[in-house]
């Protein structure tokens, strides 16, 4: 009887029991590691973002009889991905500012989702602004401090060019303004920010001042991105929570990784 | 008469590809200088150097037929004379040639001397004043062919001659890279030359490039999603399309100016070598096969392989040292892929390209190749049936200089003041 109490009050027991009974469900905002995904286009005197590539070691052969094996290369922000601070100047000298020093409860929290969907689907290079976030808190509340915000924008469901959309003047999607992240930081001191873009910032986000404003100021602070995720269409306004824990690289500026989100039943 | 070639029909699937076959290989080391003579069209035999004797040697040998010396100079001769008999094969033990009975062969009086054996032309008779080439055979070594004074109608239809040749002419092409700036000229010359078909293999799609709706415009060709540093990508093509590649010509290429100590890192230089040479590598694994066994295929046959390589190959340029560095291995590697082919006799062709018209090579002076140089030399080279090309000003005398010394061309490339 004292046991069974005991389960009952055991959040993690609660947790794994609502998962098992489907009262909490998984989502998974992850794209598969394919070779032909787009990644981040710099000018080609740059270095560029590796692609994922996959080459065969053996498949039950001479190679090896019995096994099957690959060697996967790409960049550690290749794919759906998370940046740690020093992936940006801004954050190169924080403390626990790489990925195998990042502490571990940090990839483990709840997220918001600010549907910016609708005016994505009209305007490529969609706005996130201090307005609209206002606009969402005095649907769903206060943004809680510490928790992961998503920008959802159903750009996942574009493929081929339509994804990068890259013009002369460079890639046009959506993404935040200096101001909207700023407040993000600043006033409510979120955890990290995330996307279903190829990055946390817009398309034309060099343009901004400072450039790149997402990448400038969350990792200056020491807040994390999470980018090319799907699904984000399936997560509730609020009340979710994430797990996006990245590969521990020593020293690793950021890596492809799974994330998943736990909803809550009927909460899609 | 030539007969004039017809466009292939659509393959019968009930019946099996004829396996290749090929004439014999056997020369002496000596005749090999033939070989590498015939590599670039070049007709040469070896002349005595004694001052009093100057005889012209056929067939190659180690020391002079008319007074012993052994001072025999492989130089670049007439190849006029006159066709004094000819013969037609009607049946062989060899199994090549039985296969392609009749197969005429002649006795040509050269105007400098020596009598040769040789193949003909269907428009040669006994009489004609002739004209010999050189050509590497389906076995890779030198035969000499007789054509007529005056180009004939219809010349490079004869079968003779197209079985020395890599003939575009009714042939379906893989250009592996759509995004290189000399895609649009390379498949614009080859349709000109009469290619079926231009397959291009596109990497990428999802990223936007200059060239694209021109490509589009082009008849008869047709993009391919192809990306040399894939290998899923390489095979799933290689699957779909491997056995209608009757040449394939590899002009994927990563360049970026630099070597060693300016550039600090091994960045650029792995991609060097995932296009330039594991590219080739990877497109050689999933196509080689298929291509080698469709090598007598009929009108249509596979028949080359051919390489866009850097001059660089051959001597590194520091400025370009890492990407010299990835052309020398993958020079090496089309050695090797030649010996692999040997057997089938398909052709590789390696064609050495200079600085070309580009933006890998913007702040390079002039001379530069333009596209359209490089895909006329290229398409010539096929009609030609030649093995080795140097095209533009720059690689033409890193050849020279090659073929004299290839340490004095490393101490021009590599002193001072060429820095």
């Amino acid at each position: 009887m004292e046991a069974l109490k005991e389960k009952l009050e055991n959040p993690v027991e609660l947790l794994s029991s609502a998962l098992l009974s489907g009262d909490v469900e998984v989502v998974d905002l992850t794209h598969t590691l394919d070779p032909d995904f787009p990644v981040i286009v710099l000018p080609p005197e740059f270095g560029q973002c590796a692609r994922f590539r996959m080459e065969e070691i053996s498949a039950y052969d001479h190679r090896g009889p019995a096994w099957k094996w690959n060697t996967f290369t790409c960049s550690e922000h290749t794919g759906t991905h998370f940046d740690a601070p020093i992936h940006w100047i801004s954050g190169r000298d924080l403390p626990n500012n790489t990925v195998d020093s990042i502490p571990p409860e940090h990839f483990v929290g709840p997220v918001v989702v600010i549907d910016c969907s609708e005016g994505s689907a009209q305007d490529d290079d969609f706005e996130l602004t201090p307005e609209i976030i206002a606009a969402w808190e005095a649907e769903h509340g206060r943004i809680p401090a510490e928790s992961w915000v998503f920008m959802r924008t159903d750009w996942s469901k574009r493929h081929g060019a339509a994804y990068l959309n890259m013009r002369d003047d460079g890639p046009h999607s959506p993404g935040p303004t200096p101001e909207a992240v700023r407040f993000l930081i600043e006033k409510r001191n979120i955890r990290g920010f995330g996307t279903e873009t190829v990055g946390t910032d817009a398309g034309q986000g060099a343009h901004y001042t400072p450039p790149y404003p997402a990448h400038f100021y969350l990792h200056g602070a020491g807040k994390y991105g999470l980018q090319c995720m799907c699904n984000l269409d399936q997560l509730p306004a609020t009340g979710a929570m994430i797990l996006c824990a990245p590969l521990k690289i020593k020293n690793g500026t950021g890596s492809p990784l799974r994330v998943l989100a736990l909803v809550p039943k009927g909460g899609r | 008469m030539v007969i004039p070639l017809q466009k292939p029909p659509r393959k019968n699937p009930q019946v099996r590809t004829r396996v290749p076959t090929l004439p014999s290989h056997h020369r002496s080391r000596s005749a090999l200088f033939m070989a590498a003579a015939a590599a670039e069209g070049r007709f040469m035999l070896q002349v005595c150097a004694e001052p009093e004797c100057l005889a012209v040697q056929y067939p190659a040998r180690d020391a002079c037929s008319s007074c012993l010396s052994d001072r025999l100079i492989w130089q670049d001769v007439s190849s006029r004379g006159k066709l004094i008999a000819t013969s037609t094969v009607r049946t062989s033990t060899n199994i090549y040639f039985r296969e392609r009975t009749p197969w005429r062969l002649g006795t040509v009086h050269l105007e400098i001397g020596p009598s040769v054996m040789c193949h003909l032309h269907s428009e040669v008779t006994v009489g004609d004043e002739v004209q010999l080439i050189n050509r590497l055979d389906k076995s890779g070594q030198s035969v000499l062919l007789a054509l007529p004074m005056e180009k004939a109608p219809l010349q490079e239809d004869d079968m003779q001659l197209r079985e020395l040749t890599c003939d575009p002419k009714f042939r379906r092409i893989l250009i592996t890279d759509a995004r290189n700036p000399n895609a649009y000229a390379l498949a614009k010359s080859l349709l000109e030359a009469g290619a079926s078909a231009v397959f291009i293999g596109e990497a990428e799609s999802w990223r936007p490039y200059p060239d694209r709706s021109k490509l589009e415009s082009l008849q008869g060709v047709e993009l391919v999603s192809l990306d040399v540093t894939d290998t899923s990508s390489v095979q799933e093509l290689a699957g779909e399309f491997g056995g209608k590649v009757d040449i394939l010509i590899n002009n994927a290429r990563f360049v970026r100016p630099g070597g060693i100590q300016g550039r600090g890192d091994v960045g650029f230089a792995m991609d060097e070598m995932q296009v330039n040479y594991f590219g080739m590598m990877r497109l050689a694994q999933a196509f080689a096969p298929a291509m080698a066994g469709r090598s007598a295929d009929g009108v249509n046959s596979a028949v080359a392989w051919v390489n866009v390589l850097s001059a660089y190959s051959l001597v590194s340029n520091p400025g370009f040292g890492s990407f010299s560095a990835s052309s020398a291995a993958a020079h090496s590697l089309s050695q090797c892929l030649r010996a692999e082919m040997a057997s089938s006799g398909v052709r590789v062709v390696n064609v050495y390209c200079g600085p070309t018209e580009d933006e890998g090579h913007q702040p390079l002076p002039p001379p530069k190749v333009p596209a359209s140089t490089l895909a006329r030399e290229l398409v010539k080279a096929l009609q030609a049936g030649l093995e080795d090309v140097y095209v533009g000003d720059i690689a033409k005398d890193i050849r020279r200089k090659f073929m004299e010394s290839p340490k004095v061309l490393e101490k021009e490339m590599t002193s001072l003041e060429a820095l």
